[in-house]
């Protein structure tokens, strides 16, 4: 022991032995298993000020049990603490920074807590070191983020510590390699305790304690949406996607990011999709949550795969009776990675659609609003030009085609491009209106001292913006004011769409640019609920066989 | 209505439509208006309408252009009752209450 924490090569085993024999001599813990009442010590013991620390918090599954054993350390104790997580979602996410424990932060994902978020930074609280995406932030726990110490969430351990993480594996792999083969320390809390696990997500020797929490880790069920509210408008732009842009360019492999307007294209597609005959020419390949809006389009033979990022609740059955489509391990159930997802999405998919909260005319589009830090998630990545992509499909060469036509040297040089698509209703709730001349991020980044405005997905990465009104095909632009007529094209009433050059949107109209639902052949007066191939939730039920079982809140039955 | 918004236009100019039954589209609930289009004398085309979300008059007024540009009708009297309808929603319904009356151009 003496020499290797002597050795200056090996410091960090040696620090890791240190705090291994620390909480090992507390009373509740043996071996690897830490009593509940325990875990406060323990974490007193293992971690130390300054600690680079991650505190799994998924874009669903949560550490909980762990987050709020983390807000009861002693801060004379621990303190400084360096957060690195992809999600706050819950309070005790940022408690710890209120009651002195932690002190800095890099992250992907505020959703739920960027009011407070904003807040605390704006009293000093915190430093936030950046706002990543998902893919980013997993990197930079091999390069210069590692955790010294990761608390994360599993469905059950056996006595070796041995883990399965159930249907939402999500981030935990990628946590837990960049800690363990790091000298770092790994603390699970699991809902169980057993003899035998159904399969091993993560193996007990990158494992270091487990506690079983009093209550199940917390899952949020993110991407279920009721069809009952999907309204005519949206059916009317998902059947301006599927006609005008994955019908166009033969769109075999996507990605669809969360909301109304993607779910009304996955309930079309066995309609609408099936009328236009493109069954079997598209949407074939996903990457994409096991969204329950995609059951009817599963079960009428449309899609062979779909890889995960995280799981749903209420899926389980279904999913497990679908093997053939999803990822699932011997025990049949969900196998998520949202790592691999990401990587799927990013390389793997010729599209991936998704809304906004505002748009600027350049295209660049933000869900940052004033006084909420919200940070990205996965959109930048699955919403950018995978610029390492090399392997050809139809849909990559035709954008890439119309892209580079006309351009010469290296930006004529001919290769294949990702299409990235922005689908707004020109105003949303309450009359905001989607399309502004100024991102609300600007103003962000001044309140918060960031050295970038946080832009979602940039402007020179979008190819198609589509509303109520059209789609503006970005790619056949040729220079900004050609863009920025195409986007103001598409604006509707919105005050940037009204201060548009009718004339130069017309000519962009005849040459293809902006193409009307008229140009498509789609009167917006067919664009009814009735071709929802689900329209309540108990309609996805049915299709599914009654194997989809909705968490309590969407059942109104 | 307390806290409704009443606003007024007319447009000149229209093709007179053969005899029409009114009809009426769309429900009041949050989100959507009802529209009643109704036989006028003349060649004017009256929209009057009722909307509980205020100061939006100069969009009403570009979204009712547009449609009277769209479909160039006169003789009638266009009665909206809204609850926030986006403008999207406001101009699929117009649109489909022409289409009620016959008025629709193929």
């Amino acid at each position: 022991m003496t020499t290797v924490a002597d050795s200056p090569w090996t410091r960090q085993r040696g620090n890791r032995a240190a705090r291994l024999a620390r909480a090992s001599a507390l009373a509740g813990v043996r071996a690897k298993t830490v009593e509940a009442g325990a875990i406060v010590a323990l974490l007193e013991a293992l971690i130390e000020p300054g600690d680079r620390v991650c505190l799994e918090g998924d874009n669903q599954k949560q550490a909980d049990f762990l987050a709020r054993a983390l807000t009861q350390v002693a801060p004379a104790r621990v303190h400084d603490l360096h957060m690195v997580q992809s999600v706050l979602s819950l309070p005790e996410h940022l408690d710890v920074f209120e009651l002195g424990i932690a002190s800095r932060l890099d992250f992907s994902f505020s959703g739920p807590q960027a009011a407070r978020l904003a807040q605390l930074l704006g009293q000093g609280k915190l430093q936030i070191g950046a706002i990543h995406t998902y893919l980013e932030l997993f990197g930079r726990y091999f390069i210069d983020l590692t955790p010294k110490v990761s608390l994360i969430a599993a469905q059950a351990a056996d006595a070796q510590g041995n883990l399965y993480t159930g249907p939402n594996t999500e981030d935990t792999p990628a946590i837990v390699e960049a800690t363990a083969f790091k000298s770092g320390i790994v603390v699970a809390q699991v809902n169980e305790i057993v003899d035998r696990l159904p399969r091993v997500d993560i193996p007990a020797d990158w494992v270091d304690f487990v506690v079983k929490a009093p209550q199940p880790a917390f899952i949020e069920p993110l991407f279920t949406r009721d069809p009952a509210q999907i309204s005519e408008i949206q059916v009317l732009m998902a059947m301006m996607a599927i006609k005008g842009i994955y019908a166009e360019y033969g769109v075999q492999s996507l990605n669809h990011g969360i909301g109304f307007d993607t779910a009304a294209i996955e309930l079309l597609l066995p309609t609408y999709g099936e009328r236009l005959g493109l069954k079997g020419k598209i949407c074939r390949h996903w990457a994409l949550n096991p969204h329950p809006a995609l059951i009817p389009a599963i079960e009428a033979g449309w899609v062979e795969s779909v890889h995960s990022f995280g799981s749903e609740l209420g899926m389980e059955d279904y999913i497990r009776a679908r093997p053939d489509v999803f990822f699932t391990g011997a025990d049949g159930s969900l196998r998520s990675n949202r790592a691999f997802c990401q990587a799927a999405g990013h390389y793997a998919c010729d599209l991936f659609i998704g809304s906004t909260l505002q748009m600027d005319m350049q295209g660049n589009s933000s869900t940052a609003t004033l006084g909420r830090i919200a940070g990205f998630g996965g959109a930048p990545n699955m919403g950018a030009d995978a610029r390492g992509r090399r392997h050809a499909s139809e849909a990559w060469l035709k954008a890439g085609r119309e892209a580079r036509s006309g351009l010469s040297g290296a930006r004529g040089t001919p290769r294949g491009q990702k299409l990235v698509v922005q689908m707004v209703e020109t105003f949303r709730e309450h009359m905001q209106p989607a399309f502004v001349e100024t991102l609300d991020a600007w103003k962000l980044a001044e309140q918060a001292k960031l050295a970038l405005p946080p832009i979602m997905i940039y402007g020179d990465d979008v190819t198609h913006v589509l509303t109520e009104e059209g789609i503006a095909n970005l790619l056949l632009c040729r220079d900004d004011e050609e863009r920025e007529q195409a986007i103001r094209g598409v604006a509707g009433f919105t005050p940037a769409g009204q201060w548009r050059d009718r004339a130069m949107v017309e000519r962009l109209r005849q040459r293809g640019v902006i193409r009307r639902p008229a140009d498509l052949g789609i009167d917006p007066r067919d664009a009814t609920r009735n071709l929802l191939a689900a329209r309540t939730m108990r309609d996805l039920v049915r299709a599914s066989g009654g194997l989809y079982q909705p968490p309590r809140r969407f059942r109104n039955w | 209505m307390a806290g409704m918004e009443t606003l007024h236009y007319a447009f000149d100019g229209g093709r007179a439509l053969p005899p029409f039954a009114p009809a009426l589209v769309g429900v009041v609930a949050s989100g959507n208006l009802e529209v009643l289009v109704e036989p006028a004398a003349g060649t004017g085309c009256r929209i009057d309408v009722d909307t509980s979300a205020r100061g939006f008059g100069p969009i009403w007024e570009a979204v009712l252009r547009d449609f009277h540009a769209r479909h160039g009708l006169g003789g009638l009297v266009v009665s909206i009752h809204d609850m926030g309808a986006t403008p999207a929603v406001v101009s699929l319904r117009l649109d489909q209450a022409i289409s009620a009356i016959g008025g629709a151009t193929p």
